[in-house]
């Protein structure tokens, strides 16, 4: 069983910190505990989703500005 | 010509109010809105219905496109903005107006005259209302500065031309401490913004918050008195009153007369509201803006005054001249109203989305809810937090404070954590009874009172 990312909110989920900036992670990346993988916009105020497990990200389950739901998987990571 | 057929751009209790007024005057209502909606109290309530985007604002409610398209598809010979979203937005106005639709508020023209800060204090000054003493334009040097230091006095605000929200501001106490931090403020912002331009303002440390409330017809302005909204965390009001309290008489009559005259010199149309900024030891008020749409706190002004203001808002946008004259408008009462937010005030107010599993809404006399709420809604994520207001109105201020204490007692909100506990820890806080506050309050009297917003919910039940 792959380790996920789970949304802690729900909401809409933004990959990038600002429209204009790269990614915080990209398929393939490394993740370690507390890496910051993405936004959660829960009525209007911004949350960061942090991750809790380490390994290294196999696939987006969410996509850019994709609406979210508390405990929702939004990436898997592959050992 | 009267309305016949009104579209709805908002969404939440805004649009419920709205649907409202509108029915009372026979007017068809279409709520326009986002798939996320399709469940909304205003949508089961309005005439018609028509889905105008997905969820995100950006793709429903802002999208002027989608908006102009459904009032067409409706047959709607009006559009209400309600406030945020579109409300204040000049092109959209002007993009209503130019299809042949009414547009419920000011002129484009109007509302970008008063969106623009440097022009709405400049109308201000042209009106001789009273703005926050300072500096017309960039000062160039400290020696420049002085002339104005005389007039402003200490403490005085070192802003940044190209700053805002908050951002590059310094405060100076004494003169020296102004040589310093202007040329520390001027490297900074040269940094920060590529614009070392500076201005300076009065600081007002312990200002009150006050806004009167005006009704144009584009010929006539009338005022609905004031409001006091001090109680305020991140620069967003929480609780509102009217009146103002502790206002002298002559004051207040100066103070709505100033406002009435900015209005009348913008030949002003709808309902507006210009926010002053009172300073309780020198008995001074200054403009600070004003807001061209009907306010979230409207309904106060409503219970001390008897007037409908969405129903005035509507007779208006029909091309009907004012209802009333001046002289028949009065004070009566005093009427707080407290904001509803799904947010959790012992979580550093967290966003609470959730269903409403059970819903208790309070009654009795003097006692008005105006909300999205119904039991098993569930509110979505995507908009902001406010779910209703409270409102209370009674023969004086002890006895709308008593009312409120009771009316929140009644109110219970099961599955979502509420703004409620800390309207009933701030209804029996000793300074709030006396009305000890200012703008900058309320997040003082948080920091040492954080823990008392937890339990309380739960004992409210």
């Amino acid at each position: 069983m792959a380790d996920q990312i789970i949304s802690p909110l729900p909401g809409t989920f933004y990959r990038r910190p600002a429209p204009d900036q790269p990614p915080y992670k990209e398929v393939g990346d490394s993740v370690a505990k507390g890496d910051v993988v993405g936004l959660v916009e829960v009525m209007k105020s911004f949350h960061e989703v942090k991750s809790t497990v380490e390994g290294r990200i196999a696939e987006f389950l969410v996509e850019n500005e994709g609406p979210v739901q508390a405990g929702q998987r939004l990436a898997t990571l592959e050992g | 010509m009267a309305i016949a057929t009104l579209l709805i751009a908002n969404r939440g209790e805004i649009a419920v109010r709205i649907v409202r007024a509108a029915r009372e005057l026979g007017i068809r209502t279409v709520q326009a809105h986002s798939a996320a909606d399709a469940d909304s109290l205003a949508v089961q309530l309005a005439d018609a219905a028509i889905e105008i985007g997905p969820a995100p604002a950006s793709k429903s409610y802002l999208d002027i496109g989608a908006i102009l398209a459904a009032a067409r598809e409706a047959g709607a010979d009006a559009i209400h903005p309600g406030y945020g979203f579109l409300a204040e937005n000049a092109a959209f106005a002007a993009a209503v107006e130019e299809a042949g639709i009414v547009f419920v508020g000011p002129s484009a023209a109007t509302i970008r005259r008063m969106g623009d800060k440097v022009a709405a204090r400049e109308a201000a000054m042209e009106a001789g209302v009273p703005v926050v003493p300072g500096s017309r334009g960039r000062l160039e040097s400290v020696e420049a500065a002085r002339g104005i230091l005389a007039e402003t006095g200490y403490p005085v605000l070192i802003k940044a031309a190209a700053g805002g929200g908050g951002r590059g501001i310094r405060i100076a106490h004494d003169e020296h401490e102004f040589d310093r931090l202007f040329h520390q403020a001027g490297a900074e912002a040269k940094a920060a913004f590529g614009d070392g331009g500076l201005y300076v303002e009065k600081a007002i440390p312990r200002a009150r918050h006050v806004e009167v409330q005006l009704l144009g017809d584009g010929e006539r302005v009338v005022h609905c008195f004031e409001r006091e909204c001090s109680l305020q965390r991140r620069r967003q009001k929480v609780w509102e009153e009217a009146p103002a309290i502790g206002l002298d008489p002559a004051v207040r009559e100066q103070l709505c007369a100033a406002a009435v005259r900015l209005a009348e010199a913008v030949r002003y149309r709808g309902a507006g509201t210009v926010e002053f900024l009172y300073d309780e030891d020198g008995g001074d008020f200054f403009f600070i803006e004003m807001n061209t749409r009907i306010q979230v706190e409207h309904p106060v002004t409503e219970c001390v005054t008897g007037i409908d203001l969405i129903a005035e808002m509507l007779a208006i946008a029909g091309g009907a001249p004012l209802s009333l004259r001046q002289e028949q408008i009065a004070l009566s009462g005093h009427a707080i109203e407290v904001r509803i937010n799904a947010e959790d005030p012992a979580n550093g107010f967290m966003p609470f989305p959730g269903l409403v599993s059970d819903l208790r809404v309070p009654g009795g006399p003097g006692v008005r809810f105006d909300s999205l709420l119904y039991p098993g809604y569930a509110i979505p994520p995507f908009y902001d937090s406010l779910l209703g207001k409270l409102i209370v109105w009674a023969e004086d201020r002890p006895r709308a404070l008593a009312r409120l204490s009771r009316a929140l007692g009644e109110l219970r909100i099961e599955g979502v954590k509420t703004t409620a506990p800390l309207h009933l820890a701030l209804a029996a806080d000793p300074e709030v009874r006396a009305a000890r506050y200012h703008t900058r309050w309320l997040e003082g009297w948080l920091e040492t009172n954080a823990t008392k917003l937890g339990s309380e919910e739960e004992g409210a039940g």
